[in-house]
């Protein structure tokens, strides 16, 4: 391997651990210098991975499989390790013979990859070794039994109706303990997913989820439509943050063709996601207000949503900002008097979402029930790799922004704020803060935004390139990992939500706490239930 | 909490005077496309970069049908980028009350190369929408708007009450629909209030492609739902199926599972789009309904 394509901050890391491993790891390919590839036996990934773990603090951040049976005989199963110091990504891929189609769990090492394993089983039919949960969790337990993502089966498939039951849920007894169940159908305007909690009086022993309601077959789709429809389906995989999901899904494109934005297209982008963040912040801040019973403040968080999305209309054409993002860039330029607009909303929300805070910060009834409430340790949230705003709220200390700068976010220093006491006050705490930051960071933007075209040409992308794509989104990480196949299709996207990530940490956080208070733990969090299913 | 109301009164009232004034959009909005049905004069390049299969054609014996299909477009413009005779307008109000009547199609003579050589059926029924041509042209916005106070007044005693349901979407049409209950919108100012079940219901707002997960559950929300009961399928998914159509995961558009009386285009359909949609959904209400 030549280690000269391998980053210089990641180089004693692939250095050592090909020492370590002494020649059994495989071959190592960089197709990318922040992007390296070890082609590992399977039973060396769970030490592998420990040990990037204990000595490089490497976050495992997503672990999926591939169905290379027609090219490689076997299935992969991928592995990507974020080593946030070296500002890198290792990757594992691991052979899966279709004759033995099992693989050993790493879940009761890594319990963020719990669901995630059980993902791939019930969706590429490997079977789970040493799972302390390998129940169903991607399909319902009603479902035949069906790989959806494997390549010999349908996507068009028409399943017959199921029967049974969809999920067995775990029994909680003991005296005076009662079982609520709520949903899929909510009582809010939220999206569907079923939660059982098992309390005793009012406070919450138990929370168990059930999700995947919304599971849409979106992977799947991906495999079957060319690559530049592919950008509108991303904007499609969770409405709140369309600019970021379809930023992350073109940039993994435009690094397996080797493609680089333009200058002003980078900036452009970070506006946009910037823009995207902003919306969903000030909505969020409202919304836990409201479910404190704090209405008027919620009002107020609407109303400067409004504007937002209206200037996003003015700039792209749509509110959510859809059909803006495209291969190689972004697809509309603003002109002058697009940017004036764009800075005016700066300058009117800076007073107006000071205002609103001042309203929030003075209401002693509303801190009251925000803080100590649904508290996320911080050694918690390390365990299940929590990220995004609720990993920082409770300890991690990191931004895709500022740690692995996409778009433009080289250009400017990005303030991540970090708190430690992980309750509901500091998940609202962490968006103000993040709200005041974007408005600084979007003037920045336009006061030095460059000259040229905002997206490149991104012509046919080359078959059996795969690449990883990422962007902070305003919830957290993203990451897009592709595998490229002939006639500019894809033969694999993989999409990790933030939300996916995250959710059993609100099983955690709500321990405790008392039922009525669950709406507002849930609407910090604010998870996506669409990019969480797909 | 003199706070508080000093920041209300010093904010005024922001609420838009919709239906009544039209929808105060940017004049850089993408609302639903239009063709120059007689000039168009090849339907492939439209249908070739179109995500969703909105613009899609069939072609035999030197004669092409094209279509236009509102229900399963999401607004995106890539059509009116590659080919001239297609625009983009403003209108985002484009509710209807057939799903048919969201469907344009067009019938031409071809050139051996496959371009239009001419129109030879000019599409019969135009979508449904504000300053359309249409069999039936449908009433006025702000004519719905003084008939939602007297028939919602008459059958649902002056409230209409609104269910969600999310079916299956991205959660984008949700985000639209909070807004409707903000200062700005204001829904509650028509008498429509959101409510947390479906027994209390008058109206199910329905989003998404139906999942198969999700399938069991909409069915039961409906059975809930006292008739007489109103469905509006919201978005190009929950008409259409929109870019994610049927496959093993999703069944489509809502009416395949029950019963539809208005389709909201849009992806997402803005809080105008909504309004006008639930305007138009009580302004149907007839006596086939059981009222
Ligand atoms: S605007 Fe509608 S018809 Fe045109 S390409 Fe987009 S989805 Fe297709």
């Amino acid at each position: 391997m030549m280690l000269s394509h391998v980053s210089s901050e990641l180089r004693p890391v692939v250095e050592e651990l090909t020492r370590r491993f002494h020649g059994r790891l495989g071959t190592c390919v960089a197709p990318r210098s922040n992007e390296i590839y070890f082609h590992a036996p399977l039973d060396l990934v769970s030490g592998c991975c420990a040990h990037l773990y204990r000595n490089w603090n490497a976050r495992l951040v997503t672990v999926f499989a591939d169905d290379a049976r027609a090219e490689a005989g076997v299935f992969h199963l991928y592995y990507v390790l974020a080593l946030d110091a070296a500002h890198g990504f290792l990757i594992l891929r691991a052979p899966v013979p279709p004759e033995t189609p099992e693989f050993p769990s790493l879940a009761n090492a890594f319990p963020g990859v719990n669901w995630q394993e059980r993902e791939v089983q019930d969706l590429f039919g490997l079977k789970l070794i040493g799972h302390p949960n390998p129940r169903r969790c991607a399909l319902h337990d009603d479902w035949p039994e069906v790989y959806p993502l494997r390549k010999d089966f349908d996507l068009k498939t028409v399943l017959p109706p199921f029967q049974g039951e969809r999920h067995k849920f775990r029994k909680v007894e003991g005296e005076g303990v009662f079982q609520v169940p709520v949903g899929p159908v909510h009582a809010g305007i939220i999206e569907p997913g079923h939660f059982l909690f098992s309390v005793a009086g009012e406070p919450v022993l138990y929370l168990q989820l059930r999700l995947f309601y919304v599971h849409k077959g979106t992977e799947k789709l991906f495999e079957h439509l060319p690559i530049a429809h592919g950008v509108r389906l991303a904007e499609s995989i969770s409405g709140d943050s369309s600019f970021a999901h379809a930023t992350a899904f073109c940039h993994a494109v435009e690094r397996a063709a080797g493609v680089d934005a333009p200058p002003r297209g980078r900036v452009l982008r970070s506006v946009c996601l910037e823009l995207e963040r902003l919306h969903n912040h000030i909505a969020d801040i409202g919304a836990i207000c409201t479910d404190v019973a704090f209405v008027t403040a919620n009002m107020h968080a609407l109303r400067l949503k409004e504007k937002i999305l209206r200037v996003n209309e003015h700039l792209t054409g749509n509110r959510l900002l859809r059909g803006q993002a495209c291969l190689g860039g972004v697809r509309f330029d603003w002109d002058a008097s697009q940017l004036k607009v764009l800075a005016g909303l700066v300058a009117e929300l800076r007073p107006e979402f000071a205002a609103l805070v001042q309203l929030v910060e003075r209401s002693s009834s509303t801190l009251d029930r925000l803080q100590t409430t649904g508290i996320l340790k911080p050694g918690v949230a390390r365990d299940l790799g929590v990220v995004g705003i609720a990993g920082r709220a409770s300890g991690f200390d990191h931004d895709l922004r500022r740690d692995f700068p996409h778009a433009a976010y080289d250009q400017v220093k990005v303030k991540v704020p970090v708190y430690q006491a992980g309750d509901v006050r500091h998940r609202l705490r962490v968006r103000v803060d993040e709200v005041r930051e974007s408005l600084s960071l979007i003037e920045q933007f336009i006061a030095k935004l460059p000259g040229g075209p905002v997206h490149a040409a991104v012509g046919e992308v080359p078959a059996d390139r795969a690449a990883l794509g990422y962007v902070e989104g305003w919830r957290g990480e993203i990451f897009h990992w592709i595998r490229t196949a002939p006639d500019n299709r894809l033969a694999r996207c993989k999409i990790k939500d933030p939300s996916l990530q995250n959710w059993p940490a609100l099983s955690e956080a709500i321990l405790g706490n008392i039922v009525p208070d669950f709406p507002v733990v849930n609407k910090s969090f604010n998870l996506s239930y669409s990019g969480t299913d797909r | 909490m003199l706070g508080i109301l000093g920041k209300s009164l010093s904010t005024g009232i922001v609420t838009t005077s919709y239906p009544a004034t039209p929808p105060d959009v940017s004049a850089h909005v993408r609302g639903r496309p239009e063709i120059d049905w007689a000039n168009w004069k090849d339907a492939r390049p439209a249908a070739a970069i179109c995500p969703t299969g909105a613009i899609a054609y069939q072609d035999a014996k030197g004669q092409r049908v094209a279509r236009l299909d509102l229900a399963q477009c999401v607004f995106c413009g890539l059509c009116a980028d590659v080919d001239p005779a297609i625009r983009m307008t403003h209108d985002c109000e484009c509710a209807a009350r057939r799903r048919a009547d969201l469907v344009a199609a067009a019938g031409y003579r071809l050139k051996p190369d496959g371009t239009h050589e001419r129109l030879t059926s000019p599409p019969a029924g135009t979508p449904a929408c504000r300053g359309e041509a249409s069999a039936a042209p449908p009433p006025s916005v702000e004519a719905l708007g003084r008939q939602i106070k007297r028939r919602a007044g008459r059958i649902f005693g002056r409230s209409l009450h609104i269910r969600e349901v999310d079916a299956g979407s991205c959660n984008g049409c949700e985000i639209e629909i909070v807004g409707l209950n903000g200062p700005v919108y204001d829904v509650e100012r028509f008498g429509i209030h959101f409510v947390a079940s479906p027994r209390h219901a008058d109206l199910l707002l329905v989003t998404g492609p139906v999942t198969r997960n999700m399938e069991l559950a909409l069915k039961k929300t409906y059975d809930a739902t006292p008739a007489p009961r109103l469905v509006l399928a919201v978005g190009a998914c929950g008409c259409s199926g929109g870019i994610f159509g049927v496959n093993y995961a999703t069944r489509g558009a809502v009416d395949t599972v029950i019963p539809v009386d208005v389709y909201i285009p849009g992806c997402p359909p803005n809080p105008y789009a909504l309004l006008h949609g639930i305007l138009t959904a009580i302004g149907r209400l007839r006596p086939e309904h059981g009222c």
